[in-house]
């Protein structure tokens, strides 16, 4: 597993999805926080709108890390020395997965840089900014990244072609915006049921909880969950694909 | 130490290999040879774990592959057809990925250096993949074959693509590795056989038809009576001729032409060497022959000569 995580990770770094992928959403990052917070036509240390937004930058920059992934092996034929060497499937998945999840990390690290300039320069007339919503947020953040690049890497098992598996990704990840969206839209008390449904289904409706700065330890469950069951999944489809 | 049991494998409704079984002793070179889409790259794909049987096992040292393939694939240094190669890595860094992936206990530095030397990459160690020539590509493949130096040696097809001098190269390379490892080696080619290989199976259309010692291969092939003259004269008065000599039993044109003498095809049976009395023939009516050379058996003719034989004994 091991191999295969520096492989990658030296992989972002000498192509230039890593460098793309970090210095295009810290751009975008850096833009929508100043412009969400500081230089907002009304000043404010409320940095909710700023995550919102960075939610749905995600959707479309978080399968740049993944499309590669094992589509560009299967294109290139070296998955054949991935899969005869003496190592289980799910250690390569979960290699190329926390290489994905650490670029992730990356920018979220440096993303907090912009946190800096609005503690030290905190709007007048407001309260300074929430610290315990900031750690949810970002909680949330993470973990819904960490689903994203979990449904990317199973997209990528399903073809060689990396533009191919980008685009699926985003796709699906919209679709689930999309239901999210359905359930906001359908407020009838006689559709609780279908609501409550799709909320819970939602990686969305999940992220709710923490940013208001709660804790909220089903949340984490189900978002683990998803990333656990999408990593099985791309196992599932290598061994489905031997036999095929 | 490879016992390979009725292996069945089917691509949708084709069968891939249909009850194929054959075992390799330790410290043998076996060749593998077949016609493209024979089956000999499935049945590699399968010894290494790399695609399921539909039927049929695989066990290296009574080890099954599909129960434990981590343990079989780690005896295994596989060479796929298409060398799985990282271009944009440099050779070095290549090497080094694979002895992570195979989680070696060597001494990395001096290991990697002793494969550079064998397989003649030290001078390429720091160069982009993408930019190496063929040869040196395929090289580097075999090098990344036998990194953490396996029991067994797997080579799909390791001379297509090279020119004449690299084949001899991956030749030496592939019969000096086989004095201490077990090599299966795959391949369209008959000569590279007979120069490299202990045994040989051969595989046609997913079926084994034979599976013999070079040896006793190479006495089939040795009934090979047919040879090609070339023979200035009247060309319908020079194949009565031929055609009425005793034991000829075919003679035909391969319609090559060199001013007034044409290429004659002639085919004999019996042991009688029938060269001699071409020549007082072909001399008494004054037609000289400007060539004669034996006929190189291609794999068709063999596989003819494999079914006959399978047939007659049937």
């Amino acid at each position: 597993m091991l191999a295969i995580y520096k492989k990658e990770m030296r992989s972002y770094f000498t192509t230039a999805t890593g460098y793309i992928f970090l210095a295009i959403a810290l751009i975008i990052s850096s833009f929508v926080f100043s412009v969400s917070t500081i230089l907002a036509s009304t000043p404010t240390s409320d940095t909710s709108s700023y995550f919102s937004i960075i939610l749905f930058v995600m959707i479309v920059f978080l399968p740049i890390l993944t499309m590669r992934s094992f589509s560009e092996e299967k294109r290139t034929k070296t998955e054949q020395l991935l899969l005869t060497s003496p190592n289980s499937i799910f250690s390569l998945v979960m290699g190329k997965f926390l290489s994905a999840f650490t670029m992730y990390i990356i920018y979220i690290a440096l993303s907090l840089l912009n946190f800096i300039t609005l503690f030290v320069f905190t709007p007048e007339g407001t309260t300074p900014p929430n610290v315990a919503m900031i750690i949810g947020n970002f909680t949330a953040l993470i973990l819904l990244g960490m689903c994203f690049i979990a449904i990317g890497i199973f997209v990528s098992t399903l073809t060689e072609n990396m533009f191919a598996s980008a685009v699926i990704t985003v796709g699906i990840l919209l679709g689930l915006l999309v239901i999210n969206g359905t359930s906001t839209l359908l407020n009838a008390d006689s559709l609780y049921l279908f609501r409550y449904v799709i909320d819970w289904f939602s990686p969305f409706a999940r992220f709710d909880a923490f940013v208001y700065g709660y804790f909220d330890i089903g949340a984490l469950i189900y978002y683990l969950s998803v990333t656990g069951i999408f990593l099985f999944l791309s196992e599932r489809v290598f061994q489905a694909r031997r036999l095929s | 130490m490879i016992e390979i049991n009725n292996l069945v494998r089917k691509f949708g409704n084709k069968y891939a290999l249909d009850g194929v079984s054959f075992t390799v002793k330790k410290g043998e070179i076996v060749g593998f040879l077949g016609p493209n889409g024979a089956g000999k790259s499935t049945t590699m794909n399968i010894i290494t774990g790399y695609l399921s049987p539909s039927a049929g096992t695989v066990l290296v040292d009574g080890i099954d592959v599909f129960t434990q393939p981590k343990a079989v694939k780690s005896k295994i240094g596989f060479l796929p057809e298409q060398p799985p190669l990282y271009v944009d890595m440099t050779v070095w860094e290549y090497l080094s990925f694979v002895f992570d992936l195979k989680s070696c206990t060597f001494n990395k530095k001096a290991h990697l250096n002793e494969i550079c030397e064998l397989v003649k990459i030290a001078d390429v160690k720091k160069r982009l993949i993408k930019n190496l020539s063929k040869g040196y590509k395929q090289r580097v493949g075999i090098a990344s074959a036998i990194i953490g130096n396996p029991e067994i040696i797997i080579f799909d097809e390791p001379t297509v693509g090279l020119d004449p001098k690299q084949i001899i190269e991956v030749r030496n390379l592939l019969r000096s590795l086989g004095k201490d490892h077990t090599v299966i080696l795959s391949t369209h080619i008959l000569t590279e056989v007979q120069a490299i290989c202990d045994r040989i199976v051969i595989i046609n259309e997913g079926k084994i038809i034979a599976d013999q010692k070079t040896s006793q291969l190479n006495q089939t092939l040795g009934q090979n009576n047919r040879f090609r003259v070339k023979i200035a004269g009247p060309n319908r008065e020079v194949l009565n001729l031929l055609r009425g000599i005793h034991s000829v039993t075919r003679v035909t044109q391969d319609g090559v032409r060199d001013g007034d003498a044409f290429n004659y095809i002639i085919e004999y049976s019996g042991a009688v060497d029938i060269r001699k009395m071409l020549f007082t023939a072909l001399a008494s009516r004054g037609w000289p022959i400007l060539a004669m050379e034996g006929v190189e058996i291609t794999l068709e003719d063999l596989f003819v000569k494999l079914i006959d034989e399978k047939g007659d004994n049937q």
